[in-house]
C-alpha cells in the first residue's frame, strides 16, 4: 500500500528535483496542446468574427423578446449591449421635436437615458428588495431588451408622422404604441415573474407596467 | 378517538394534553367545546403576547417602529426589512388610506408595526407621472379648438412634479417626526411614532390624489374644486386621525397648532399642484390680435417725435 502510494510520487519527485529538465512550456495536462491551439485561434481570428459573435448573441436575444417563451438565453447569458443600442436609438429618434422654448418640448437626449437606465435600476432594486432571485444585471438585461417593441413603435410613429399629422395618424399611433406597450410588459413579466416570491408578484409587475407606460407616453406625445 | 382531535388541534399543546388524558368517546363533544374555549383562550393569550412583544420592540428600537433590522445599515438585508409586505397587505393599506374611519388609527390598525417603504415610494412616483401627464392632457383639451396652439409634451413638468412631491413626502415627515420627538422629550405624556411609520402614513395618504388628478383632466372648474375638497378631506382626515391621539396629550395650543399645520401643508400641496399643472381656460387664452397693431403705431409715433 505504501509502495503503491509512493510510486507516482517517486516518479514525480525525480522529475521536479532534477535540474536537467527545462522549466518552460505547458502545464502537462493530457489535452494541453490542442487547448493551446484553440486559445491562440480566438486571438488570431479576424475582428469581424469577434464582433459578429457578439452581434449574433444580441440578435438571438432580440428574437427571444419577439417570441417570449421561458428560455434561459436572456437570463443565463445576459449582456447590456442590446439595452444600450435600444436606448441610444430611442433617444436619437426622440430628438427633433419642434418647440417654442427649450423647456416646453419633449425629453432631451440625456433625459431619455436617465429615465431608461435609472428606471431599470430602480425596478431591479425593487424586485431584489422584495425578495427576488434574479441577479442585478440579469434583471437590467431583461428590462432593457424588452424596450425593443416600443423602439419599433417609435420608428413606425415617425414614419406615420412623415405622412400626416392629423386625428387619423394619431389614432394609428395610439394603436401601435398601445400594442407595443402591452407586448413589452407581457414579455418582461414572462421573464421576470418566475423568480419572485408568489404573493408579491403584483408588487413587482406594477413598476414594470409604470415604466413601459411612461416610455410609451413619451413616444406617443412626440410631435415634430 | 384521540387522533382526529389531535390532528385538528395540534398547535394547542394544552388541548392535546387534555385529550391524551381523556381518550373516551364521551369526551368528544366535551373536548370540542373545551377545545373551542381553550382555542379562544389560547388565541387571546396569543394576541396578548403579541402586543407585549410589540410594545417591547417599540420601546427598544424607536427609530424603526419595532422592526429589528437584520444587520447594519450597510447590508442589503437591512433595507430588505423595509419591503417585507405582500400584495394583499399593500392593497389593504391603500384601502385604509382611502376610507378613513374615525377611531381607526392608520398606523395602529393597518401598519401594525410593519411599516414599509414600497407603498410611499411607488405612490409618489405614480403621483408624479399622473400629475404631469394629466396636466399635459388637460392643457391639450382646453386648447384643442385654438388653431394657434401647437401641442408640446411639456416634459419639464415631470421634473418639477417629482421635486415637489418627493420633497413633501420626505421632508414633512422628517420634520414632523423630529418635532414630535422633541415634544416627547419635553412633555412626557406625548406619544410618538417611529420615523418609518410617519413616512409610511404620509406616503399612503397621498394615494387619493392619484385618481383625483386623473379626474382633473375634465375641464370644469367647479368639478375640479369639488374633487380637490373631497380629496383633501379624505387624506387630511387620515393624517389627523393618525396624529391626533399622539398630540392630544400635549398642551392645547401646541396640539391644535400641530394638527392645523399638518392639514395646512397638505392643502398647500393639493392647491399648488392644481394651480401649477392644471391651468384654467382663462389663463391660457391669447390676447386678441386687434390691439397689438394699435400699440405699435403709438410707440413708433412717440419715438418719431422724440427723435425730432
Amino acid at each position: 500500500m505504501a509502495d503503491d502510494a509512493s510510486k507516482p510520487f517517486a516518479g514525480l519527485a525525480d522529475v521536479s528535483i532534477s535540474e536537467d529538465i527545462a522549466v518552460e512550456g505547458d502545464i502537462s495536462v493530457p489535452v494541453g496542446t490542442s487547448r493551446r491551439d484553440e486559445e491562440l485561434s480566438t486571438l488570431d481570428e479576424p475582428v469581424k468574427e469577434t464582433v459578429l459573435r457578439d452581434l449574433r448573441a444580441v440578435g438571438n436575444k432580440f428574437v427571444h423578446v419577439l417570441y417570449p417563451k421561458r428560455s434561459s438565453a436572456l437570463l443565463r447569458d445576459w449582456d447590456l449591449w442590446g439595452p444600450l443600442l435600444l436606448c441610444v436609438t430611442l433617444a436619437l429618434l426622440l430628438q427633433g421635436g419642434a418647440t417654442e422654448t427649450q423647456e416646453q418640448g419633449g425629453p432631451q437626449f440625456a433625459e431619455v437615458f436617465v429615465i431608461v437606465w435609472v428606471g431599470s435600476i430602480v425596478i431591479t432594486l425593487n424586485s431584489k428588495l422584495l425578495g427576488g432571485t434574479l441577479s442585478f444585471f440579469q434583471s437590467l438585461c431583461v428590462l432593457g431588451y424588452c424596450i425593443m417593441p416600443l423602439t419599433a413603435a417609435l420608428v413606425v410613429c415617425r414614419l406615420v408622422l412623415l405622412l400626416a399629422n392629423n386625428a387619423v395618424s394619431f389614432a394609428v399611433r395610439l394603436l401601435v404604441v398601445s400594442a407595443s406597450f402591452g407586448w413589452s410588459t407581457f414579455a418582461s413579466t414572462a421573464f421576470l415573474v418566475d423568480s419572485q416570491p408568489p404573493n408579491r408578484k403584483a408588487l413587482v409587475v406594477y413598476p414594470v407596467f409604470l415604466f413601459y407606460f411612461v416610455i410609451g407616453w413619451i413616444i406617443l406625445t412626440f410631435s415634430p | 378517538m384521540a387522533s382526529p382531535n389531535d390532528l385538528q388541534f395540534q398547535e394547542f399543546e394544552e388541548a392535546a394534553q387534555l385529550l391524551s388524558s381523556n381518550p373516551g368517546a364521551s369526551t368528544l363533544s366535551v373536548s370540542t367545546s373545551n377545545n373551542s374555549v381553550s382555542a379562544e383562550g389560547r388565541s387571546e393569550e396569543v394576541k396578548l403576547d403579541l402586543s407585549d412583544e410589540e410594545e417591547a420592540e417599540q420601546e427598544s428600537s424607536e427609530l424603526l417602529g419595532g422592526q429589528k433590522p437584520t444587520g447594519g445599515f450597510w447590508t442589503f438585508e437591512y433595507y430588505q426589512s423595509f419591503f417585507n409586505v405582500d400584495t394583499t397587505q399593500v392593497l389593504d393599506r391603500v384601502k385604509g388610506s382611502v376610507m378613513p374611519l374615525p377611531g381607526r388609527n392608520f398606523i395602529k390598525h393597518h401598519l401594525r408595526s410593519n411599516p414599509d417603504l414600497y407603498g410611499p415610494f411607488w405612490i409618489c412616483v405614480t403621483l408624479v407621472f399622473t400629475v404631469a401627464i394629466s396636466g399635459n392632457l388637460s392643457t391639450f383639451l382646453i386648447e384643442m379648438g385654438n388653431p394657434a396652439y401647437h401641442y408640446t409634451p411639456q416634459f419639464h413638468r415631470v421634473t418639477v412634479a417629482s421635486i415637489v412631491i418627493f420633497l413633501y413626502a420626505w421632508l414633512v415627515p422628517i420634520s414632523l417626526w423630529g418635532f414630535l420627538s422633541w415634544r416627547q422629550g419635553v412633555e412626557r405624556q406625548v406619544g410618538g411614532y417611529s420615523f418609518l411609520e410617519t413616512v409610511c402614513v404620509y406616503g399612503y395618504s397621498l394615494f387619493i390624489y392619484i385618481p383625483t388628478s386623473i379626474l382633473w383632466i375634465i375641464p370644469f372648474e367647479w368639478l375640479r374644486w369639488t374633487l380637490m375638497v373631497v380629496a383633501m378631506v379624505i387624506s387630511g382626515s387620515v393624517l389627523v386621525l393618525t396624529f391626533w391621539p399622539v398630540v392630544r396629550e400635549d398642551t392645547k395650543p401646541m396640539a391644535v397648532s400641530t394638527v392645523a399645520i399638518i392639514v395646512a401643508l397638505h392643502s398647500l400641496l393639493a392647491i399648488g399642484c392644481k394651480m401649477y399643472f392644471f391651468q384654467t381656460a382663462s389663463h391660457i387664452s391669447p390676447l386678441p390680435p386687434t390691439t397689438a397693431p394699435i400699440q405699435i403705431d403709438t410707440q413708433t409715433t412717440h419715438f418719431g417725435s422724440t427723435l425730432n
